[in-house]
């Protein structure tokens, strides 16, 4: 605690832009060496790096419509993203965003459907609060498992990703099948349009409630009573427990905080972009908020270009596809690499130079501590 | 609780073998009999129940194997997964590529042991968050194998099973146990050697004192990086002979993220096998099991949606995690970074 508090005190001199240089410069370079490796790896495989990178730019901001794309691609990866990154704040890996966020998405889909005679802007709203509640449920159970039994939520969030995979695929190929037109494909049949999120002109109404959340978000964590008591939970339970705080509590809490996002990301996708569930439309948007959340540096604001970035590749990589004749999947390794070097961040720092920026470090649980 | 002021009684050492070993010697007697009684009702599904536990549990067991020795030098290995799937992934490609299969596995068990000096890197050199370094590796080896996996490559063929003589003709295990492909042996043997070389060796020794107390074990002239270096190394190895078990042995062709989250599973049965290699294998086997089961189920006339059976040894998982992590004794400096005086 003496340690981390001297170092904020430290970093606390010098400039504004000096502090936010030495905040964005490694994920800078940490997302430059990822594309430099990625061009790499592109040139092995027998592509042109450079038609493949350009054409990946032109999908993604090559058009007003191509950014409306980016945008649309990275509301849900904001969300999906928050949900990681407020979890970390209380020394929790949520890796079970994923499933939150399917949970969201099929049961938005299930209230867009289902509920009829609503005004548009009140059965939207419902539609996404229920969606969004969903996952926040979900997720209070690896928080009380982790809370009361000490089963580590790394492992029991993923093995609830599984399980929400079977359950989400049941309801949409069981109970809440659409059969209209013959129908056989597992999906809920299409929500009414009094529950859509609109898109105007090229913005995507989710994109600006992505933002608001961010700030909510950060108002949450560093202006008020519980985001203290988070964030003291994640820096030490021990002290947070001799300093009266209910540390269970807010590990549920946390969690429950965690998976309201996540689930709210899955049901802004259905509401604003698919316009049902269908079972593997969402798949991988809870992982890429690990990613968004570490190249974010788990702070809201940082949160935002991350997911822009992440959500630029995903908008753009179909074009490069198209275009450059380079499988898509590259994007995923070009990810990967990106989380790699931010968070050894040693590497990075030799490289470019650069000073420790003494921010707050991520401290997870071991298997015996809770 | 009355008694713990008295002076210990005498006990003969049945009573302290009963003791110690009573409740897993009721267990295994009560396995072996339903096993026999359900053998008299159908033989068939019996010997296929059997067969398919041990083919479950192998590369469950090898991924407990690799979690737990890097544990028991104190290094968290959540990178499993992705040790696994890289490794089932390159001895796939060695495969497609040469058709030699014993070359295909050693570059499995390369590609493991690579991926393993990635996270003995980060963890140990770097002192990254061992969890997210897990996690790095995780999803670098699905991004990875998800760009270079091109569908419709073909394998040349996979690992046979090798019949031990008459050994393979016993009711029930001798299908089971002595008619199996190479690394499914080798698991056997692995289990073995881990177990002595943790318990009985030098380096046992040395590694359990770094994952207990690193700093005495400093103190005491053992070089703490180089035990948890070499154990993370030779986890990673394990791990990817457990890809290759799925890609060479079990199913003979890969699929993208074909592992379906085997290496994390892999971590609750070490930790229900409270960090030990013999304790590991007996709770593979029942996760095994639990899979045999519902490989059966899903052939059987139920009326249960496929769903809700699928999700049966991840459901085991938590169960088996929220109930005994409290109760197993976690190595004392695992998962954190040593840091030289």
């Amino acid at each position: 605690m003496d340690d981390q508090a001297e170092k904020e005190m430290s970093t606390s001199s010098g400039s504004w832009l000096g502090r936010l240089w030495r905040t964005i410069a490694v994920p800078l370079a940490a997302v430059l060496l990822a594309m430099l490796i990625g061009a790499i790896l592109l040139a092995i495989s027998g592509a042109d790096p450079i038609k493949a990178y350009s054409a990946l730019f032109d999908g993604a901001f090559g058009s007003m419509k191509a950014f409306g794309r980016t945008l649309a691609k990275a509301t849900p990866l904001i969300f999906s993203g928050l949900a990681v990154a407020f979890a970390f704040k209380a020394g929790l890996f949520n890796i079970g965003a994923q499933g939150q966020l399917l949970f969201g998405a099929l049961v938005s889909a299930v209230a867009g459907f289902m509920i009829h005679g609503l005004p548009p802007f009140l059965h939207a709203t419902l539609a996404l609060l229920i969606g969004a509640s969903a996952g926040a449920l979900y997720a209070a159970i690896p928080g009380a498992l982790k809370a009361y039994t000490g089963a580590h939520e790394v492992i029991t969030t993923i093995m609830l990703n599984y399980v929400a995979i079977n359950i989400t695929d049941y309801f949409a190929d069981g109970p809440f099948k659409d059969t209209t037109g013959g129908n056989i494909v597992a999906r809920t049949p299409e929500i009414l349009d009094s529950a859509r999120i609109p898109t105007i002109g090229n913005i995507p109404l989710g994109f600006v409630l992505a933002v608001l959340a961010a700030v909510v978000v950060w108002w949450l964590l560093w202006h008020t009573t519980l985001g203290f008591e988070i964030r003291t939970v994640g820096l030490s339970p021990h002290a947070a427990k001799y300093a009266g705080m209910k540390v269970a509590f807010t590990v549920i809490l946390t969690m429950v905080i965690s998976g309201f996002l996540a689930g709210a990301g899955g049901a802004i996708e259905t509401q604003g972009i698919v316009g049902r569930y269908q079972p593997g439309f969402n798949a991988g948007l809870g992982f890429d908020g690990i990613t968004i959340a570490l190249l974010g540096k788990t702070h809201p604001f940082g949160i935002i270009p991350a997911a822009l970035l992440i959500g630029a590749m995903k908008a753009g990589a179909s074009t490069m596809q198209f275009d450059a004749g380079v499988a898509k999947e590259i994007t995923d390794v070009i990810q990967a690499l990106m989380l790699f070097f931010v968070t050894a961040d040693m590497i990075v720092r030799k490289l470019i130079h650069a000073r420790d920026d003494g921010g707050e470090k991520i401290t997870l649980s071991g298997w015996g501590q809770q | 609780m009355k008694n713990t002021n008295q002076l210990p009684t005498e006990v003969s050492p049945l009573q302290r073998f009963l003791k110690r070993w009573g409740w897993t010697l009721a267990m295994v007697l009560g396995v072996i009999g339903i096993t026999i009684w359900q053998y008299q009702l159908n033989a068939q599904a019996t010997e296929a129940v059997v067969a398919s536990t041990i083919r479950q549990s192998t590369p469950l067991v090898l991924g407990a194997l690799c979690g737990l020795l890097g544990e028991r030098s104190a290094v968290i290995n959540i990178g499993i997964e992705g040790q696994m799937l890289l490794g089932a992934f390159v001895g796939f490609l060695v495969n497609v590529w040469t058709g030699n299969l014993f070359l295909a596995v050693l570059a499995a068990v390369l590609t493991g042991a690579v991926m393993g000096l990635l996270l003995a890197y980060m963890s140990v050199t770097l002192k990254m968050d061992q969890i997210i370094g897990g996690t790095v590796i995780n999803i670098l080896a699905l991004g990875l194998t998800g760009y270079f996996y091109q569908v419709g490559m073909v394998t040349q063929g996979k690992l046979q099973p090798i019949p031990l003589g008459p050994l393979a003709n016993i009711p029930i295990i001798g299908p089971a146990i002595f008619n199996n492909p190479p690394i499914t042996y080798a698991t056997f043997v692995l289990v073995i050697v881990v177990h002595y070389v943790l318990f009985y060796t030098k380096w046992g020794l040395r590694t359990r004192a770094v994952g207990e107390h690193p700093r005495a074990a400093d103190t005491l002239g053992v070089d703490v990086f180089k035990i948890r270096y070499v154990n993370v190394i030779m986890g990673g190895a394990i791990a990817g002979l457990a890809g290759a078990f799925l890609t060479l042995e079990a199913v003979g062709s890969f699929e993208r993220a074909m592992t379906n989250g085997r290496g994390f599973v892999a971590l609750a049965v070490m930790i229900f096998g409270k960090f030990t290699p013999l304790g590991a294998w007996g709770a593979a086997l029942l996760f095994g099991f639990a899979n045999a089961i519902q490989t059966q189920l899903q052939f059987a006339d139920i009326q249960i949606p496929h769903q809700f059976i699928g999700m049966l040894p991840y459901l085991l998982t938590i169960i088996v995690l929220s109930g005994f992590v409290g109760r197993t004794r976690v190595p004392a400096a695992d998962g954190v970074p040593y840091e030289k005086e």
